[in-house]
């Protein structure tokens, strides 16, 4: 099949179409249906996206599956994945047919709810799989409005303010990189993802309005870039969109923000700042690492004193994104293939944690830690899969979440050892604030009246968690499943960029010997 | 054999923890408990027929980037062996005696199921133990490092109900967390300089990749090999509960009495130890670190005595003593006596599991009751375990004939520790382990006479109803008494006899000291080392010397170090003093709960600032607390509040000033009906946008 990755991505856009056109009512027949519809596409798109997984060739560290076609306007319409996107991909169509199954007791506007969900998933899989700077901006732009959607029409109480700032930072964090790419092209004259890699930009240093820019425009396409990618991971400090965009979703919209939204920010970084500017990127490594570690404290610190559990989730997720940038920066094959081992592993880990919240959000429809206490007496299943990912989340060996943590800690110590110093910390505040959110949730007395008649997880809800819980065991046991995938494209990576630093600083060095 | 021994415990978990409502409790519990016994077998096989050849066995890959390349893994050598039968003995005993210790516990309803999950846990336990001590690589070691952190994080808590449990759980697992922050710096450090993180290529490498070498860290140059080794010591200090890092151990005792005894005194808190140990070639070039870690371990064995002095629960007695035994193990290794180090750690597994075992018999026949003040004259009511509890005590006393290797076996190896200290050159070390042995037999003897002797105390319905505990409580204690009473004996001269003993037992190269003139005289004492006298144990020593590189046997001994033969030559003062230390110990302990019981309460009426710092814990909780933890929250709010909200917030919002009240107003008005149709326009708007871009910039 040479569509491969156009059929994959336009399923659940495809479903989400007959859902729009054919589908009417609000009775309950609708709902179910709409309900049955959409997992059915979505697991129809995970069953066929494991074509691309088994067909996948590691050791080429080319785009594989590519197809290029004309599109509109004389754009063309390319896609592709190699060693770091497939796994993104899939991923993606891992995810959803859980989100959906997590979603079952949505009993308003059902039929937009899918819609939304199902757009959502066609948007994320073309940022992973474009290769062309406009197809990707479009994906990456446009994934913004099913979620805004979500929360706005779905969520909790402030919805609106919280949508707001999510669609706000996002989106101007992006026109940034809207102006970087019309630069590239510029330069290049070409939006061909693959081209642009070999490409390289000026590097030489200028001044702009009195300012001495280091690397020149590799430094302002690099920024521009990261405004986006940074809001999107979220780094610190522009991560408070994300605690209110967490708390006000609904519990399937915290999933696929969590899982799958914030890994596109690392994906960025590995596929456009890295290699496109790798100048850039060094001159910014110091600050960015810096910035990782400091997120890694300070929200960690946030963490421990909130009261509200997706809150302190919340943070915790924007802790374990600063490993990431801190792998990627760090820009060594431990480093880098850490970041994506922990953005898969934390795919799986927050996503099963919010899930977790939303099992006894459902039960009790408030996610205040203090409403709750030994839940451990009524919900033994829930108590032992909330104790598994809480173990994961604090990054215990045998888990997904020691692999990434402990590889970035690794890359980053022989960049930098303040910074690894000061973000291995992270695993002290991260047992802190988990086993103190465990506590006081599941652990103690039961005693509070309203709690003692809550049930324990029903079938559809330890199904949901089942998948889960085998990936996470599964990663953190045997690694190589992901690390043997994404190996070669991350060597031939961080070669490119140290025989671009080198390039670079060779030139550079003409350039004054010349003056 | 190795493989099914490694697993057998978690398969028994797994059985046990989701298989039990299938097969029943009980069978589940058997099965768990089989597995354990099966696992002892076979270690005690492996530890019997080890020929002192180490060899790796590979399972599956793990860890792969780059140079980076480890592997889940099976590293046979004597430390392995030895530490394989430490775990599965003492863990398949305290399984056994978990039937009856946790039979009818009151903490429960009825019809609640706890004994699958404690059983499950234990078996848990077992398995990340020994995925540590058998482990081939870092890596590995830190899986079981942490395994068994999680394990002791579940069983502290078990009784999930009460607070003080709860609190107790995370504090050991968040405390044992800041060690291994050091221990995972260290080796990201060993895997810059070596480009390795398995042993074998470490320890090949140390000599020339690391000793001498200097590493940037932080703020300065440092010398490689002490700076790894400071790092790695700092996880061992976690986990051994060592000065700073103590803290959890004391509390750890919120747990069931079982679990005290296999995990916070026979096996996990001596993982630091193992450790330290198994980095030997690395220690071996680390001075000032081993000279830090004798120094800390020192301290730690005195001031976890001194504060054991005073303790009235029974169990935070014993963890006190444990604390302070591993100290002296500490002193052994950073003197380089490695082997006098597992020595006492081997011989004390038998002897504090058997303490722990005996102290559990006792709440357990009182009816959970853990204060010494109310125990008294129960050795007539349980004479089983007094004389078990005898025993343990004599053992860990020390008590034995003076100048022979005849004696309980904590005579042998705290003796053996002792004269290390002296002969390796720490006086420091050698006076605070004297001292801390007379305190410790002052402790032990007045945990005994409190409990066994005088009248009895407390309530007096539950000393009526006091009963001896059932057989499956009693044997462990029969079988950890045989330990307590021969290990030493038996395995003296393997780690502490002449060099060519330990050479052999740890399948360490030896060579003949060439220049040696006393050589032949010393020929006839090789074999045994019951009774030589001093000066010809000391010529026989020098008959061999240490001969191995890094990584050969189990155990590196550098070429400088004559610790094991300077020890042998330690002048019999040297020798006597813990006997006399520990002879003071026990006539003061008559003199205070014998002869005078009033003395006690009187002296810490007159001293009672000293006294209220020894029974506070020398205030470290309290310190901890204003330092570390009430900050940390501070931080945490201030950031939360001042940082994300009014700076980060504030800041971004004044920007967005008058973009965001717009559309607040904008949405208020829109209910949720229209949003949907609002938000169609805004897609179509940003399409429109983007492809005016995209247009505008392909005009170029």
């Amino acid at each position: 099949m040479d569509n491969l990755l156009s059929i994959v991505t336009f399923i659940p856009a495809g479903a989400a179409a007959v859902m729009a056109l054919l589908m009417r009512g609000e009775d309950e027949a609708a709902q179910r249906n709409a309900k049955w519809l959409a997992l059915m596409a979505t697991s129809l798109t995970f069953l066929v996206s494991l074509g691309i997984y088994f067909q996948f060739d590691p050791n080429n560290t080319g785009f594989q599956f590519v197809e290029e076609r004309d599109w509109i306007f004389g754009l063309q319409y390319k896609m592709g994945v190699d060693g770091i996107s497939v796994l993104f991909v899939m991923l993606t169509t891992f995810v959803m047919p859980l989100t959906i199954l997590a979603s079952w007791n949505v009993s308003t506007r059902v039929k937009e709810y899918m819609i939304a969900f199902l757009l959502l998933e066609t948007l994320m899989l073309g940022v992973f799989m474009a290769l062309d700077l406009v197809l990707f901006y479009v994906f990456f732009e446009a994934g913004l409005i099913p979620m805004f959607l979500i929360i706005g029409i779905w969520g909790g109480k402030d919805r609106i303010y919280a949508s707001f700032k999510f669609f706000l930072y996002t989106f101007l964090g992006s026109v940034l990189m809207l102006v970087a790419m019309v630069a590239m092209y510029v330069d290049a004259q070409t939006t061909d993802i693959v081209q642009l890699l070999t490409h390289s930009f000026s590097a030489a240093s200028f001044d702009v309005l009195g300012i001495h820019v280091v690397g020149g425009m590799q430094t302002l396409m690099f920024l521009a870039f990261f405004a986006s990618f940074a809001v999107k991971m979220p780094m610190w400090p522009v991560h408070t969109w994300l605690p209110d965009a967490h708390v006000q979703a609904p519990t399937a919209g915290s999933v696929v923000l969590a899982a799958i939204l914030l890994k596109m920010g690392g994906y960025g970084f590995l596929r456009f700042s890295l290699p496109m500017f790798p100048v850039g990127a060094d001159v910014m490594t110091d600050l960015i690492l810096w910035m990782s570690a400091i997120a890694v404290v300070y929200t960690s610190l946030v963490a421990m004193v909130q009261e509200d559990m997706k809150k302190l989730i919340a943070y915790s997720s924007v802790a374990h994104m600063g490993f990431v940038t801190m792998g990627i920066f760090a820009a060594n094959q431990q480093g880098v293939d850490g970041a994506i081992f922990q953005m898969l592993s934390h795919g799986f880990i927050s996503a099963a944690l919010f899930l977790c919240v939303g099992v006894i959000y459902d039960r009790m429809h408030t996610r205040d830690i203090n409403a709750y206490g030994g839940l451990v007496i009524r919900m033994p299943a829930y108590a032992l899969v909330f104790m598994f990912f809480t173990m994961g989340n604090v990054g215990l060996p045998g888990t997904s979440g020691f692999v990434g943590e402990f590889l970035t800690l690794m890359g980053a110590f022989q960049k930098n050892t303040w910074v690894a110093a000061v973000a291995a910390s992270g695993v002290i505040f991260s047992a802190g604030y988990a086993l103190w959110l465990y506590r006081r949730v599941v652990f103690g007395d039961l005693i509070k009246g309203s709690l003692k008649t809550i049930q324990d997880m029903d079938a559809r809800e330890r199904f949901i968690f089942a998948p889960l819980v085998v990936m996470t065991i599964l990663l953190g046991v045997y690694p190589s499943l992901v690390t043997d995938i994404i190996s070669p494209s991350t060597e031939a990576l961080i070669a490119n960029f140290n025989q671009s630093l080198a390039a670079a600083d060779t030139s550079a060095a003409v350039q004054t010997a010349s003056h | 054999m190795e493989t099914i021994l490694l697993f057998a415990p978690l398969v028994g978990a797994l059985i046990c923890g989701f298989g039990h409502k299938y097969i029943g409790e009980k069978a589940a519990m058997v099965t768990a408990t089989g597995l354990l016994f099966l696992a002892a077998l076979l270690s005690w096989i492996v530890f019997l027929s080890f020929d002192g050849v180490s060899r790796s066995i590979e399972i599956l890959t793990w860890v792969q980037s780059g140079s980076l390349d480890t592997s889940w893994g099976i590293r046979l050598d004597r430390l392995t062996a030895l530490m394989l039968i430490v775990v599965t003995s003492v863990s398949a005993l305290v399984h056994l005696y978990s039937f009856g210790y946790m039979d009818h516990d009151p903490q429960w309803k009825d019809g609640e199921s706890y004994k699958p999950r404690f059983f499950a846990y234990l078996s848990f336990f077992t398995f990340a133990m020994l995925m540590l001590v058998t482990s081939d690589n870092l890596l590995q070691m830190f899986f079981g490092w942490e395994g068994v952190g999680v394990a002791s994080y579940l069983l502290i808590g078990f009784y999930y109900r009460k607070p003080t449990a709860n609190a107790a759980a995370m504090k050991a697992f968040i405390v044992n967390r800041v060690g291994d922050f050091g221990f995972a710096l260290g080796i990201f450090g060993l895997f810059l300089m070596t480009d390795s993180i398995n042993f074998t290529e470490i320890f090949a490498d140390i000599p020339t990749k690391v000793a001498g070498q200097s590493i940037s860290f932080l703020w300065a140059e440092w010398d490689a090999a002490n700076l790894l080794a400071v790092l790695l010591f700092i996880g061992a200090m976690g986990k051994s509960a060592q000065l700073i890092l103590h803290t959890w151990l004391p509390d750890a005792m919120e747990g069931p009495t079982p679990v005290s005894a296999l995990i916070h005194a026979a096996t996990m808190v001596t993982a630091g130890v193992f450790l330290v140990c198994r980095m030997s070639p690395l220690m071996e070039f680390a001075p000032q670190a081993t000279m830090f870690i004798t120094v800390l371990g020192a301290t730690t064995a005195f001031f976890a005595a001194t504060v054991g002095l005073v303790q009235t629960d029974i169990k935070r007695v014993i963890a006190y003593s444990t604390c302070s035994q591993l100290g002296y193990m500490f002193v052994a290794a950073g003197v380089g006596m490695y082997s006098a180090a597992m020595f006492h750690l081997f011989t004390h597994a038998f002897f504090k599991a058997m303490l722990f075992l005996g102290a559990g018999s006792v709440i357990h026949a009182m009816h959970h009751e853990q204060d010494m003040m109310n125990y008294g004259g129960l050795r007539k009511k349980i004479p089983y375990t007094y004389w078990a509890m005898m025993i343990g005590t004599l053992a860990i006393t020390g008590v034995g004939i003076p100048l022979t290797h005849i004696g309980f076996a904590g005579f042998l190896s705290k003796d053996a520790i002792i004269e290390s200290a002296y002969a390796g050159g720490s006086q420091y070390g050698f006076w605070m382990l004297v001292i801390a042995a007379f305190m410790t037999s002052f402790y032990s003897w007045r945990l005994m006479f409190l409990t066994f002797f005088g009248k009895p105390r407390g309530d007096k319905h539950t000393h009526d109803h006091a009963h001896e505990s059932p057989m499956t409580m009693l044997i462990p204690l029969g079988v950890l008494a045989l330990g307590a009473v021969f290990s030493g004996m038996i395995w003296y001269n393997s780690f502490f006899g002449h060099t060519d003993k330990v050479a052999k037992f740890y399948g360490i190269p030896y060579a003949e000291a060439a220049a040696d003139a006393h050589g032949e005289a010393a020929e006839g004492h090789g074999d045994d080392g019951h009774g030589d006298s001093d000066d010809q144990a000391a010529e026989a020593a020098h008959h061999y010397v240490f001969a191995g590189q890094p990584g050969e046997g189990a155990l590196y001994f550098a070429p400088d170090n004559h610790v094991l033969d300077d020890a042998h030559a330690a002048p019999w003062e040297v020798k006597v003093a813990p006997f006399v230390a520990m002879s003071f110990g026990l006539i003061l302990a008559v003199w205070f709960y014998i002869v005078n019981p009033s003395l006690p309460g009187r002296l810490a009426s007159n001293f009672q600032p000293l006294y209220l710092f020894l029974k506070n814990k020398w205030y470290f909780d309290e310190l901890y607390d204003a330092i570390f933890v009430k900050p940390a929250l501070a931080l945490g709010r201030f950031f939360w509040k001042r940082g994300d909200g009014n700076v980060i917030d504030g800041f971004l919002n004044g920007i967005a000033m008058g973009i965001v009240p717009f559309f607040t107003k904008l949405a208020g008005r829109a209910q949720s009906g229209f949003i949907f149709t609002y938000a169609f326009w805004m897609v179509l708007g940003i399409a429109a946008l983007i492809t005016w871009m995209s247009i505008g910039g392909g005009a170029h």
